[in-house]
């Protein structure tokens, strides 16, 4: 009984989805084919042969500059101009790295030894501002540790201990 | 690849590696090259090879890429026309400045000169020019200063100029202190610190292209004997 129902059924309703899930695969893939061929049916083309795209291995350009190694138009001499004479060294120098190594060594105010002894006291100091009051307090019991041994031994254990997370036993 | 005319071998045998540069002066015909200018042919074995035409010509086309020197010659709203020496006048944004927002504008006026390059340059359209490269900073563009003198030369003395250790431009460093911008369209701006150097330097870029190498030495060492 269900077949003979199936038979009667029009076409756009075995097209939907909710009938199309009973299907099985094949049946589903002769209803694609069917629609796509409908729907190529239906587009225009050319009946032209196709042009095989030329593989060129030729570029144009109508610019010398990608032909040519042509230097930076802005030039300065003798130190009339000093930018212009860092951009030329900057510009020109771009296929020689060394240059540019050179002159940023040669720039250098501070030197090195002396910017990592100002910047290992500057950690401590700036890290200190941003402290919670809690850590302050270690920070300060630290500190006072060489000075005062006995103070605040029964405190400091169970503060540590406290700090440090327990993992819960399974 | 062949070139046409007289079908002269360019690669001796072997297939070119990569894609094969052809500069200005030569077209894709076919499957080899049409030359289109008159000139000597030079050939550049490095990255993939290219090849080009050397030719001389006083006009100048737009090029996208090309640095010139631009004459401002209207304001026109948002946007500058500049005369490049091409058959169109360039447009430039007040926007394409280093630094420059629609309340900073940059004070430009008409009559100034402007060191820029284009970013638009075909022969379909009206050519476009910028004071930026892609990265937003300016590198020495934009408007070019106070006093100087502006003139014109041929385009091939301006690559002989732009060559990489060029040496008319290495013995007039010698001279005195002077500042120099060149454009790729055929105009060389000139400021040195007193008016008589400056013309003198001026005379001698244009006298280059027609005087050989010695000839060119002996007049600079009379100038700096004087």
């Amino acid at each position: 009984m269900a077949g003979e129902v199936k038979s009667k059924l029009s076409k756009n309703l075995l097209r939907m989805k909710f009938m199309q899930r009973g299907l099985d695969s094949q049946t589903k893939k002769q209803l694609e084919e069917e629609e796509k061929k409908i729907i190529s049916e239906e587009h225009w083309y050319l009946d032209v042969p196709d042009l095989k795209e030329k593989e060129s291995c030729i570029i144009e350009e109508r610019s010398f500059l990608r032909c040519e190694d042509l230097v930076y138009g802005r030039m300065s001499f003798k130190g009339f101009n000093p930018e212009i004479e860092k951009l030329m060294i900057q510009m020109n120098s771009k296929c020689k790295e060394e240059e540019i190594e050179e002159d940023d060594k040669m720039e250098a105010d501070v030197s090195d030894e002396e910017m990592a002894r100002r910047y290992e006291t500057l950690v401590g100091t700036i890290g200190k501002k941003f402290l919670r009051k809690r850590d302050q307090r270690v920070l300060k019991d630290d500190e006072d540790e060489d000075a005062e041994v006995e103070e605040g031994n029964n405190t400091r254990p169970s503060k540590r201990a406290k700090k440090m997370f327990l993992k819960p036993q399974d | 690849e062949d070139a046409e005319g007289e079908r002269l071998r360019l690669s001796a045998g072997a297939a070119p590696q990569g894609r094969l540069l052809c500069g200005p002066g030569l077209r894709r015909s076919g499957a080899g090259l049409l030359v289109t200018t008159c000139g000597l042919l030079r050939h550049r074995p490095g990255g993939g090879g290219a090849f080009w035409v050397d030719s001389q010509q006083k006009r100048y086309v737009p090029v996208k890429g090309d640095h010139v020197i631009g004459i401002v010659t209207a304001k026109a709203g948002d946007v500058f026309r500049l005369d490049v020496g091409g058959s169109e006048p360039a447009s430039l944004s007040y926007l394409a400045f280093e630094g420059a927002t629609k309340r900073n504008r940059p004070n430009v006026q008409v009559g100034d000169l402007i060191y820029g390059q284009f970013v638009v340059a075909n022969k379909d359209m009206e050519p476009e020019m910028v004071c930026i490269d892609s990265s937003g900073k300016s590198s020495g563009m934009g408007i070019i200063g106070q006093d100087g003198f502006l003139f014109k030369v041929s385009l091939g003395l301006i690559r002989k100029l732009l060559a990489p250790k060029c040496e008319i431009i290495q013995e007039l460093s010698q001279l005195y202190p002077f500042e120099l911008v060149i454009g790729m369209n055929g105009r060389i701006w000139v400021k040195a610190k007193t008016v008589q150097q400056t013309l003198i330097i001026v005379n001698i870029l244009e006298a280059c292209e027609y005087m050989t190498a010695e000839q060119r030495k002996q007049a600079l060492a009379k100038l700096s004997g004087n």
